[in-house]
């Protein structure tokens, strides 16, 4: 047996990579085109994001994202986290199964549906779109995310804690603020981080749901892409990619630092013991 | 870590014998059903004052569901619990006199040791001062004081055990409910730690309830056993009257090691009773009067250390019941040895013999012919 990777491990990673990644690599080195032309290389430069920092629109529509992504993403924790507990807690009621079922159905129904319902629902409420019709509709469809989450957490969870809350003179409901949400917190922050996240890259939901004076980024940048490729769109992705990038190794690594620095103490423990 | 000398000889205890006095704790004809199941099947049981009480059964007795009625996490389906002339029926848990020792221990995994154990005293208003004290009397109790600061993951599984029992005894209850408390230790903690126990619950003054599947932990530990078997309780009573006198199979095979002897009643007379084995054997010759009619079948239940082996005759015994066997099997404990002898084509019977001396000039071996002895009043006759 030869030790390392075989020619055929290799070529799958190289290939596999290179399918993910090649299209955002690209996008990323021509964000620094010396040249207006998006497919022509004439010298790196940074003036295209210089540019940007002079756009108001796109930095206009950038702040109503992160103000839809962070208010839809806070409800859809608030509503995921309390569907996730009525059906992983509850036991067997009538129709479980369904209202299981339903609580997850978006996450495979087509956005286009989805926005389409939204935007009917809003015409027939008469209600007028804009900012808070986005933030309802990013609260629909990130919510059952948000439940998936935290109900992995919450499947592990030993239900004798929160009895023995009670055993000791607590009533219910300080007991879920003292005893159980602090336990299932890491499940919640990952819910709302990932509604966050979605809430900020979707384009369909939003377009189908928002009015006047609320442009998220998605759909500026889609709007001006519409009009030709400018490397300032290349410039504002790549900004996006970055804090997309940072936020993920940043998660990783305090999930990682916390379960080495559990195994170490539990070690420690039982060699103490031993 | 050193052995805790055993706390003050326990005085004769036995308020269940008087009948004036007041159960502490009382089930009243109680039910409880999952659905189809009968977990617990119309119990009546009561429970006094400091009495150090042990539910013990197989899994899927009732003895758990018994244990969680009283602190209240189910409500019985019929009957009624009470607790110190309290009615328990509408108590939520939160407002229950009892505490509870979990299995799992379900310690707060996000709380110090010293937090656990101030939680509940926290939920009661107590002052800070007073639960820094009453914290650091329990930490001293269970010797945790160098842990305090630690979370429950930095823990050995016999501290966790110890911040469980810290943390249930923190409020003083009136009632400790320990749930299969010493399950996951190994047997030498676990042995340690019924001592303490005992220990504890003598100094605390305090009623314990505590329900197991270990027979050896509830011998050691309870004042009184109630064996319990399909939501019913079987026999209770004091450990060795429940060793000694068994009432059924049932316990006589359950409590410790037991030979169980079909035999037929042959004769009884105001003396005693004479047995057959039903094999047709040997025949037995017991003290014990019995309610079964001559040419009854019965079951003759007789413990292992009863049984005396020899080569020959039994020496210095003048002992009525004898009869001859061959030995086809022994295991050396150490302390004990333990032997399974063939008495006739059918029977087994084991006899198990202290190792008192160290070494013995004409050991018996395998298939010797040896003469099992035991007294008339060494088994008791069993109808049920």
């Amino acid at each position: 047996m030869r030790s390392g990777p075989s020619w055929f491990n290799v070529t799958s990673l190289v290939l596999g990579f290179s399918f993910l990644y090649l299209p955002i690599l690209l996008l990323v080195v021509f964000s620094f085109n010396e040249s207006r032309l998006v497919t022509v290389w004439g010298g790196f430069s940074t003036k295209w994001y210089v540019e940007l920092m002079k756009n108001q629109q796109l930095i206009d529509a950038a702040i109503i994202t992160l103000k839809v992504a962070f208010l839809s993403a806070s409800i859809a924790t608030v509503l995921g986290t309390m569907a996730a507990l009525v059906l992983v807690r509850s036991g067997r009621f009538w129709g479980r199964s369904l209202f299981s079922g339903m609580i997850f159905a978006p996450l495979v129904m087509p956005e286009v549906i989805l926005g389409l319902s939204l935007l009917l629902l809003f015409v027939a409420m008469d209600q007028s779109r804009g900012f808070w019709t986005i933030i309802l509709a990013h609260t629909t469809f990130t919510m059952c995310y948000v439940a998936v989450v935290v109900q992995s957490r919450l499947v592990g969870f030993d239900k004798s804690i929160e009895e023995a809350a009670e055993d000791l003179g607590c009533p219910p409901a300080r007991t879920f603020f003292l005893i159980t949400l602090p336990i299932i917190l890491p499940g919640v922050i990952a819910g709302w981080m990932l509604a966050f996240t979605l809430s900020l890259d979707d384009l369909v939901i939003a377009s189908f749901t928002t009015g006047p004076g609320a442009t998220t980024l998605p759909m500026k940048i889609y709007s001006q892409v519409r009009l030709g490729v400018t490397p300032e769109i290349n410039a504002v992705c790549t900004i996006l990619v970055v804090l997309v990038t940072m936020g993920v190794i940043a998660a990783s690594i305090l999930t990682k630092r916390q379960q080495v620095q559990r195994e170490r103490d539990e070690r420690a423990a039982f060699g103490a013991a031993g | 870590m050193a052995k805790k000398p055993i706390g003050p000889v326990r005085r004769a205890f036995s308020p269940w014998d008087d009948p004036a006095a007041k159960p502490f704790i009382e089930f009243r004809n109680v039910t409880k059903r999952f659905g189809d199941f009968t977990a617990v099947d119309n119990l009546s049981l009561k429970i006094y004052e400091r009495e150090f009480f042990a539910l013990l059964g197989g899994s899927g007795c009732g003895k758990t569901t018994m244990m969680r009625m009283l602190a209240g996490f189910e409500t019985p389906t019929e009957g009624q619990i009470f607790l110190d002339g309290q009615d328990l029926a509408g108590v939520p848990p939160y407002k229950r006199p009892t505490n509870m020792m979990f299995q799992s221990y379900a310690l707060f995994p996000h709380m110090s040791v010293e937090a656990n154990i101030a939680f509940g005293l926290k939920q009661d208003g107590m002052a800070k001062t007073q639960i820094a004290e009453r914290v650091a009397e329990m930490l001293r109790l269970t010797k945790l004081e160098p842990f305090a600061k630690r979370k429950p993951h930095q823990l050995s599984g016999g501290q966790r055990q110890r911040v469980a029992l810290a943390r249930s005894l923190a409020k003083r209850p009136k009632v400790l409910l320990l749930d299969e408390p010493l399950g996951a230790l190994d047997r030498k903690l676990r042995e340690e730690t019924q001592f303490e126990l005992m220990t504890l619950q003598e100094e605390l003054k305090m009623t314990f309830l505590i329900v197991t599947h270990d027979q050896e932990e509830a011998m050691t530990v309870a004042d009184r056993i109630a064996v319990m078997d399909a939501g019913k309780i079987i026999q209770m009573a004091p450990p060795a009257e429940i060793y000694e006198t068994p009432n059924s199979k049932f316990v006589a095979d359950f409590i410790g090691d037991v030979n169980l002897i079909e035999a037929k009643v042959e004769e009884k007379s105001a003396h005693g009773t004479f047995l057959q084995a039903v094999t047709g054997d040997f025949r037995i010759d017991t003290i014990q009067e019995t309610t079964a009619a001559v040419g009854d079948t019965v079951w003759y239940a007789m413990r292992p250390e009863k049984i005396r082996i020899a080569h020959g005759e039994a020496p210095g015994t003048n002992a009525v019941n004898r009869v001859g066997a061959e030995v086809w099997d022994i295991a050396y404990l150490g302390d004990i040895s333990i032997f399974h002898s063939r008495v006739g084509e059918k029977d087994t019977l084991r006899a198990t013999v202290a190792n008192i001396t160290r070494l013995v000039e004409r050991p018996i071996a395998w298939d010797d012919m040896v003469v099992l002895s035991w007294e008339r009043d060494a088994g008791v006759i069993l109808t049920a």
